[in-house]
């Protein structure tokens, strides 16, 4: 009877954490293998890939001080290098403070107005843009590894539901796309698993660096759906889900795509 | 009588030839030579043979030259077929480059060839044309 | 305006350096449109020079036919110790500049 008892309690822990997934871990793929040769050699270079001029403007951001405090990041962490190493990887995160979930970007604000008294930087700025790519740089090559237990369990179901709920005039959700279709070809494109590990992003079709909230509403247009605004939740939530279903795809920020 | 005009024909054919081979320099490259003769060679114009993306494509050219101070590029013009504005860029080098060779990534309104004339402290024009196809384009697939 | 120069910081006399550049700047086309459909005006980075101890060595005429965030890459003869400048300027007058030391023994 115990041993029955043990048996049903364990399946049900199982299921409880178990999280299916349409795309099995070893079938992943970044969005960089989606490249051609060209593209591909842009981003692995670390000189011309021209997301890195974010990044350097980043690290001159990462010093300047601000707000009330007129402190810097740089007061209370150092050097970026190091302490900043894996931050990236593991967002978006619950601020154990306030409850937000957070992004990169998120956090950076909070950060500016929690700690410098500094008004935060507007979504898809030069100096967000510039120091959120600075501070996931340091992740470069880290598995993304995010945390979907406590806080963050309802927002990644929230996630979930939102990457499959159908919207706009074509009526499609994200899974029709990057999970039922992935690897055939829309218009001269091949559709990618739609993963976030290389963001922020030089984009082709910008011809600038930009953020993942960016590319959601560029896919929300695409499918003629409503944009949200930026910083909505839900953007958050898809951002959870997203991070969590390309677990253990290396951080390639500044990451190249068309 | 018969073997002269079969010779000035013979002349004919060989005008004719050299006509068509300038025929297919794009004009408006052959323009930098200011009518002097542009001839093919020694300039050597690389792209991939498929286009990622029109935005951004890599592009090398390379001259044969020393680059001494008796024997040099002095410049380097760029020219697209199907682009709105043909002339890309243009180049200025010298001695001091120690190497005629230029890497820059340009952008592409559609499959075309692209042109390099260079210029040579010897007063002669030389150029070299690659293709390429572009399935996403510059300039006219915006968002 | 941010640029990144990528330049050998030792070198010997007479030695074939490369150069590589790298400059924040959309070269603006002019044939694009905005999202109320506005053309957006044309400006692009049209003149680069770079002058090693004040001589310059290379010159750029660049038109809208250069990729966005502009790079080029390029040679030099390593000659004397000194700085390597970049000076740029677009279809509106902005103007930006670069430079790097260079240590050339002999």
């Amino acid at each position: 009877m115990r041993r029955l008892a043990l048996a049903a309690a364990l399946i049900v822990a199982g299921t409880a954490f178990a999280q299916e997934r349409a795309i099995p871990l070893e079938k992943l793929r970044s969005g960089y293998t989606f490249l051609g040769d060209d593209l591909r050699s842009l981003q692995d270079d670390d000189f011309a890939n021209p997301g890195l001029l974010w990044v350097s403007r980043g690290e001159k951001l990462w010093s300047e001080p601000a707000g009330r405090t007129k402190q810097s990041c740089a007061s209370c962490h150092q050097d970026a290098r190091s302490t900043m190493r894996g931050v990236a990887a593991r967002y978006p995160k619950i601020d154990a403070e306030s409850g937000r979930l957070l992004d990169l970007e998120g956090r950076i604000n909070l950060c500016r107005a929690r700690r410098m008294g500094a008004e935060p930087f507007k979504y898809e700025s030069e100096a967000l843009l510039a120091l959120t790519a600075y501070v996931a740089r340091q992740s470069k090559g880290m598995p993304t590894d995010v945390s979907i237990r406590g806080a963050a369990r309802p927002r990644f179901d929230a996630g979930e539901k939102a990457y499959h709920l159908r919207r706009g005039q074509m009526n499609l959700s994200c899974a029709h796309c990057h999970e039922a279709n992935w690897g055939k070809r829309l218009l001269s494109e091949t559709i990618s698993q739609g993963h976030p590990n290389g963001y922020p992003v030089y984009r082709m079709e910008w011809q600038t660096l930009g953020s993942l909230e960016r590319r959601l509403r560029a896919c929300l247009s695409g499918i003629r759906a409503e944009m949200l605004p930026y910083g909505s939740p839900e953007y958050l939530d898809l951002e959870l889900y997203l991070a969590w279903r390309a677990q253990g795809l290396p951080i390639e920020t500044p990451g190249v795509r068309r | 009588m018969k073997r002269r005009a079969f010779l000035a024909g013979l002349g004919g054919l060989a005008l004719a030839g050299a006509a068509l081979a300038q025929e297919s320099l794009d004009p408006r490259a052959a323009a930098v030579a200011k009518g002097a003769p542009v001839r093919k060679g020694r300039v050597k114009v690389t792209l991939p043979q498929l286009a990622d993306n029109g935005n951004s494509v890599p592009i090398r050219i390379t001259v044969d030259s020393p680059m001494t101070a008796t024997d040099h590029v002095k410049s380097i013009h760029l020219y697209s077929e199907r682009n709105p504005v043909s002339n890309m860029a243009n180049f200025y080098l010298g001695p001091r480059a120690g190497r005629a060779e230029i890497d820059s990534r340009v952008r592409l309104a559609g499959s075309q060839k692209v042109t390099a004339v260079a210029a040579l402290s010897d007063g002669t024009f030389w150029y070299d044309t690659a293709s390429i196809v572009v399935t996403l384009s510059a300039c006219l697939d915006e968002s | 305006m941010p640029a990144r120069i990528q330049i050998a910081p030792k070198a010997k006399a007479g030695e074939i350096i490369e150069i590589r550049v790298l400059i924040q700047h959309p070269m603006e086309t002019g044939y694009r449109q905005d999202d109320v459909g506005h053309p957006i005006k044309r400006n692009v980075i049209n003149l680069l020079s770079c002058r090693y101890n004040g001589v310059e060595v290379f010159r750029a005429e660049l038109s809208s036919g250069i990729a966005a965030n502009p790079y080029l890459q390029f040679y030099t003869v390593a000659e004397t110790s000194g700085e390597i400048e970049f000076t740029w300027i677009d279809d509106e007058g902005n103007q930006g500049s670069e430079r790097q030391s260079i240590e050339v023994s002999a």
